[in-house]
């Protein structure tokens, strides 16, 4: 046979290669020479499905069946059965939760339904180690498009009338970017792609450029021709391996064929990239803080103006965009920005990638409208709360966002919306919370990685979250006053006013709303000593019912400090001094007679 | 390839690759393409559906008609295999039996390509549910 009849697709992004995704595209192949069908079927290592829940992904073309959980060892079931007798395997099939049954068309998932994929158009589809596949995609069609047909004005009208905004998170008009880095004159310019995604959660970007790299370098391209810039250079943290290594293969191939270098197609306009790296801080992720650390300086933002679009990377005018925010580009320049903008909401345009976390039953990564609701996010595409539990909170915009509540469920999610509710956009990542989270915690954790990420330069945001931090601790630890609410108020926004960059004038965030929104919480903690989800530990109290006591011992014996005492079939006691508060005897307990309070 | 000089090079390698990526743009959006399904239980790999199968694949590609070849397990004429299973877009299926190369060319001749009911139809009896 001359063609392949079947193509195996197996995820290949970093969470399903975590559980052996790797071995299952081996144990295929090896299966397939096997029955000598090698050259009837192919298996190809795509980039990231997006849900990643139901991790690892395996899907069938052209039958579009959709295997989730797939282990290594169900290779043979799969070439067996689908490949050679065309029956599709039931258990690997995704199973509805509400109808309980098998979903072999992901076009008939929940996940999928609802979303629109722009930025993750490849994800998934395509081998990300192959160029040709992109091309085949219309890749570097709108590179061509733009040399060839439009002048650099032109490239910039199109992303301008677009309405695309940044998506790293403060959603600065993209063209106007552009435009003004362009009007800059200099004998070198840079483009500059901001892959330093520090948001804990949020995996976007990387996912981006695991599965799809050269749309990156498309649009990097894109850009140089637009504001007169011949060298680009992305910034991406040391931690993504993964993505580091499919861009060096990605630029590699660019190279080979010309679409990065000297004269692309055959015009008079050269373009390279190239990697620098960075250690994963997450201050690094603010443009001017990032240049330096390019520079080999330390990774501290300095004041703007100067913008990076006048005095950037080497004192010269850079454009810095982020992964995402690239990764749209060629397709608005492709289907035209009339397209583009009749997505979205009036302001914002287009689509927006997240990164569902925390207590959601379909963890992953999706694409959906601007102006879609957190309803539709968390209930329909997510799948609703994990164990029937009830919805408490969504934090969106990771440690610069804020908590939404059950109010907020049905605003339209924009850039402006977001703003306006008092949380933000950020890059994507949306952390669900149930009953089950205390919200006094939440705000000390992001606080907690605030402190530690805070470059240290500026004194509110050094200082400030410092203290902070330490009354939240403060109150958890049921030595909270009234006072010290107003003085954590009070303080979050000073830090808030005087900070010197977005990492400090966003970090009172996730404070201040836990406080507009669950007051109730703090006040409980600090007036009756109590932590209303039992999370914080020093406020807890466990003790033992002697009415439901029947003297077992399994509390005694599971007792790590021996804080428990009592006669065989004799009702027990829990000394307090000695209790660490592990939890350890209410796991024990069969009946129910160990309390929290 | 060596380096693409002008849009033309990017162009041939494009309408090149977009052959290899046939299988998975179809599988997306299968709506508005032919369905050719063939069964390849037990019985119809040993009645010779395997070849059958190939046939279809390599000849509608050849003669450019836009189609997915997929297989199915047993349908239930294991006195019929091979069996074929071939839906037009918006048409209720039709299923051949006894099909070999000559048949299956008359199917892509006539049935795909001009609608026109061949030989060795096999009344359906069943209702499927999707």
């Amino acid at each position: 046979m001359s063609k392949f009849r079947m193509h195996l697709l197996v995820c290949g992004g970093t969470g399903c290669r975590a559980s052996e995704s790797n071995l299952i595209a081996e144990n295929l192949k090896k299966e397939l020479e096997e029955k000598g069908l090698s050259n009837e079927v192919q298996v190809i290592m795509t980039g990231c499905f997006g849900f990643c829940e139901k991790g690892p992904v395996v899907k069938v073309m052209p039958d579009n069946t959709f295997y989730v959980q797939v282990k290594p060892e169900d290779a043979p079931v799969i070439v067996a059965e689908h490949v050679i007798k065309g029956r599709p395997v039931n258990r690997l099939l995704y199973v509805d939760p509400k109808t309980k049954e098998h979903v072999s068309d992901s076009k008939h998932m929940g996940f999928y339904r609802k979303q629109i994929r722009i930025a993750l158009r490849n994800c998934g589809f395509i081998n990300p180690e192959n160029i040709d596949e992109y091309i085949a995609r219309e890749g570097y069609a709108a590179l061509g498009k733009c040399l060839s047909e439009l002048t650099p004005e032109g490239v910039i009208d199109i992303v301008k009338k677009s309405g695309l905004r940044g998506r790293g998170g403060a959603g600065f008009p993209t063209g106007l970017k552009w435009e003004i880095a362009s009007r800059n004159k200099a004998d070198q310019k840079y483009v500059v792609c901001n892959a330093d995604e520090g948001d804990p959660g949020a995996f976007m970007d990387r996912s981006v450029l695991e599965g799809d790299p050269h749309s990156v370098l498309e649009a990097m391209a894109i850009c140089g021709y637009a504001m007169g810039a011949s060298k680009g250079l992305i910034y991406i943290r040391a931690e993504y391996p993964l993505a580091i290594q499919r861009l060096k293969v990605a630029i590699g191939q660019a190279r080979e064929y010309g679409v990065l270098g000297n004269n692309i197609f055959g015009t008079d306009f050269s373009f390279d990239i190239e990697m620098r790296y960075g250690a994963g801080a997450f201050v690094c992720g603010e443009e001017t803080a990032l240049i330096h650390s390019m520079e080999g300086m330390r990774g501290e933002p300095t004041n703007k103006p100067p913008f990076p679009a006048e005095s950037g990377f080497m004192g010269k005018p850079s454009n810095v965009n982020n992964v995402e925010t690239f990764a749209s580009v060629p397709v608005i320049i492709n289907k035209g920005w009339e397209w583009y903008s009749s997505i979205g909401t009036e302001k914002s345009k287009g689509t927006k990638v997240f990164a569902l976390a925390g207590k959601i039953n379909n963890v992953g990564l999706i694409e959906v409208p601007m102006g879609t609701t957190l309803r539709e996010i968390i209930y329909e595409i997510g799948g609703g709360i994990k164990n029937g539990k009830k919805f408490k909170a969504v934090q969106t915009g990771g440690p610069s966002g804020g908590c939404l509540t059950e109010k907020h469920l049905d605003t339209p999610i924009d850039f402006d919306n977001l703003i306006a509710v008092g949380s933000m956009m950020g890059s994507g990542g949306m952390i669900v919370m149930d009953e089950d989270d205390c919200m006094v915690s939440i705000a000390k954790f992001f606080l907690e990685f605030t402190v530690e990420e805070s470059c240290g330069k500026c004194a509110p945001c050094r200082i400030g979250n410092k203290r902070v931090h330490e009354l939240l601790t403060h109150i958890t630890k049921g030595n909270g006053t009234l006072a010290d609410l107003d003085r954590l108020k009070n303080m979050c926004n000073v830090i808030k006013d005087t900070s010197l960059c977005g990492l400090g004038q966003t970090s009172p965030n996730p404070v201040l709303s836990t406080m507009a929104n669950f007051m109730d919480e703090y006040l409980a903690h600090v007036t009756e000593k109590r932590c209303p989800a039992g999370q914080c530990r020093d406020l807890m109290k466990y003790t033992i019912d002697i009415e439901k006591c029947v003297g077992c011992t399994a509390c005694a014996r599971g007792c790590p400090v021996n804080a428990i005492t009592g006669e065989r079939k004799g009702p027990h006691f829990i000394d307090l001094e000695k209790c660490i508060k592990c939890g350890a005897c209410f796991e024990k307990c069969k009946f129910g007679a160990v309390l929290i309070n | 390839m060596g380096k693409l000089k002008s849009l033309a090079d990017l162009k041939k390698i494009r309408e090149e690759a977009r052959t290899r990526l046939d299988l998975r743009v179809k599988g997306d959006s299968p709506e508005g393409l032919v369905q050719v399904k063939v069964a390849m239980a037990t019985c119809g790999i040993a009645s010779g559906a395997k070849p059958i199968m190939d046939f279809f694949v390599d000849e509608l590609d050849k003669r450019g008609i836009g189609a997915i070849v997929t297989q199915t397990g047993c349908m239930g004429y294991c006195y019929a295999e091979p069996t074929v299973e071939v839906q037009l877009p918006g048409q209720e299926p039709v299923v051949y039996g006894f099909v070999d190369k000559k048949r299956a060319d008359e199917i892509i001749e006539k049935y795909i390509k001009n609608g026109e009911l061949v030989d060795g139809i096999i009344p359906v009896n069943y209702e499927k549910i999707d």
